[in-house]
């Protein structure tokens, strides 16, 4: 069962990772293309030389840009397989598609929306090079601590919904959340980067871009995977009545195994 | 016969498996599909295992978009 939907969650990340890049490219590139066309200005005025190309712009668009998609998508979309598998059955919701959903918004709520609004995406030429070692490791630790957030305000709802009933449980864990993360983002440091003279509204929308292709991402992966989830378990539902038909030789309620 | 229906429900609502069995796909997916976000996220930004600068090159653009700190 576990490998039946492990596979899954990767094919629905492969296509996730197919959506995300067309999202990307056709929204994202052109803010990457104007911040690099800033970043050889600023270089050309200040006499620097060229920067050497490894890949041409044209294969970090296209196969580049294809290829990271594809690898997160696989990556989350594996790692969903692996929560879901855990999660169904568990988490008071009726239904694979909506267990499916639910985990994929909340994915997309923990790992991408709400670090970002601590350290968002940045194009090239924001960012000093020089502290990228203390930017990734901020911006790892902003997801790992919201991640931390998300599972101690599971836990708080498990354990006060026989007390308070499931709304007032969940709102409670709702602030749980919101306060573990207004706590850390108080204590984190800033990290602001963009040089003098870059253009505000291209950094709005290469940030709006960047929120856009995680969603897609999120999205097609959350119901990709679901409605797979829901076909693999149906058909596990039906060989099992089959099976126990079998052994009891008779005709079973037609509700049984719903 | 009514308790194998009742029985048979209660599997098809409850948990599909169990800690134990998930437990082994769990550390060996994880590990592996965490290298996987690893190379597409952060190799040879802050970090390197292979070195060089072809993977940071080559997934630049969607280190950018994707949210990662790239240089």
């Amino acid at each position: 069962m576990v490998r039946s939907l492990l596979v899954r969650g990767m094919l629905a990340g492969l296509a996730a990772g197919v959506a995300a890049f067309a999202f990307a490219f056709l929204v994202g590139e052109p803010q990457v293309q104007a911040a690099i066309e800033f970043q050889e200005r600023r270089a050309a005025r200040a006499g620097e030389p060229a920067a050497v190309e490894v890949y041409s712009r044209d294969v970090q668009r296209t196969i580049g840009l294809l290829t990271a998609s594809i690898a997160l998508g696989v990556g989350f979309g594996g790692l969903l397989a692996l929560v879901f598998a855990y999660a169904y059955g568990r988490v008071g919701i009726a239904g694979a598609r909506s267990t499916a959903a639910a985990l994929a918004v909340v994915a997309f709520a923990t790992l991408t929306l709400v670090p970002f609004t601590k350290y968002p995406a940045n194009p090239p030429a924001v960012g000093d090079p020089a502290t990228i070692d203390e930017r990734t490791l901020l911006s790892f630790a902003m997801i790992a601590i919201a991640a931390l957030a998300l599972l101690a305000a599971v836990r708080a709802r498990a354990r006060l919904a026989a007390r308070l009933g499931a709304w007032d449980a969940t709102v409670v864990a709702g602030g749980v959340f919101v306060a573990v993360i207004a706590v850390a983002q108080l204590i984190l440091p800033a990290m602001d980067a963009a040089p003098p003279g870059f253009p505000a509204d291209v950094l709005y929308r290469f940030r709006l871009a960047s929120l856009g292709i995680s969603a897609t991402l999120w999205l097609v992966i959350g119901l990709a995977f679901g409605a797979a989830a829901e076909r693999l378990l149906a058909q596990q539902r039906g060989s099992r009545s089959r099976r126990s038909l079998r052994v009891t030789g008779r005709e079973e309620d037609p509700a049984a195994g719903r | 016969m009514s308790e194998v229906l009742a029985e048979q429900r209660a599997v098809a609502a409850g948990p599909l498996v169990t800690p134990r069995e998930l437990l082994p796909y769990a550390i060996f997916a994880g590990v592996l599909l965490s290298m996987l976000i690893f190379f597409a996220g952060a190799e040879e930004g802050a970090a390197a295992l292979v070195g060089g600068g072809a993977v940071h090159e080559l997934v630049h653009d969607g280190r950018h978009l994707l949210g990662f700190p790239c240089h």
